[in-house]
């Protein structure tokens, strides 16, 4: 015998009230990216390809090391975000549901910090 | 309780809507999102081969300069370009503009139009520098 209301049995089950943030953070990401991925792109066409002393100075230049750092962190929230929205429209399992969101964030970091850790390593 | 939410009717998807322009180009902007998510990978090689030294550098360098790297990369180009003027078309429409159906449909075209234009100009200017 079920002694739950069928209030009681659906509260918690309803949206986390998270979405606004999420929108906002894919929102403001996108727009801060627009400028450093055009930056980025005219970058790697300039210097992609060109032996390793030239690519070496170039991001050690602290403008363009700072231009690389943000369009890392920009594109890694970005990113891991918008993975999100494809995982929960098209994963309907919830375990696999979890347990690939887990592994979109942990791709993510990784992914960030590697790129970041080694931004700065030549950089400084 | 149980079946509730079982028998709820479903959307229509996909294959029921007639194929159109600004379908494609949405369908096509989550595809390229997900294409650049894991092209991010590619990136991350090249900074940390030069972040390791210049043995590691030029053994990526040599990948990407191989016709099956720059086939790559060229992709990668497009994709990024396609996915950053389909993000500016999203920005226009949040701020509540561009909803008429000729319009978002010429701008959907034009979408896919300006990606592949914009990836040769940027893919011709390299090989000019080069």
């Amino acid at each position: 015998m079920d002694m739950r209301t069928p209030l009681g049995k659906v509260r918690g089950l309803g949206s986390a009230k998270s979405g606004t943030e999420h929108f906002w953070k894919v929102r403001t990401t996108s727009v801060a990216l627009v400028p450093l991925l055009l930056f980025y792109l005219g970058f790697l066409v300039m210097y992609a390809g060109r032996p390793y002393a030239d690519v070496i100075s170039a991001l050690s230049n602290p403008f363009i090391a700072t231009i690389n750092a943000l369009t890392i962190i920009a594109s890694i929230v970005h990113m891991r975000l918008g993975m999100e929205e494809i995982l929960q429209d098209y994963i309907h399992s919830e375990k696999m549901k979890l347990a690939l969101l887990i592994l979109n964030s942990f791709f993510s970091l990784l992914v960030g910090g590697l790129c970041l850790f080694a931004a700065l390593k030549i950089a400084f | 309780m149980a079946n509730v939410t079982k028998n709820r009717p479903l959307s229509p998807h996909l294959q029921i809507y007639r194929f159109v322009p600004t379908m494609a180009m949405s369908i096509v902007h989550r595809i390229t999102g997900g294409a650049l998510y894991f092209g991010t990978v590619l990136v991350a090689a090249w900074l940390i081969a030069a972040a390791s030294g210049e043995e590691y550098f030029n053994q990526v360098n040599w990948f990407f300069g191989s016709i099956v790297g720059q086939v790559i990369l060229f992709g990668y180009t497009w994709a990024m370009l396609h996915h950053l003027i389909g993000g500016l078309r999203h920005i226009m429409w949040d701020l509540g503009y561009g909803f008429e159906k000729e319009f978002s449909t010429m701008l959907a075209k034009a979408n896919l139009v300006a990606s592949v234009v914009l990836t040769v100009l940027v893919w011709a200017v390299v090989l000019i520098i080069r």
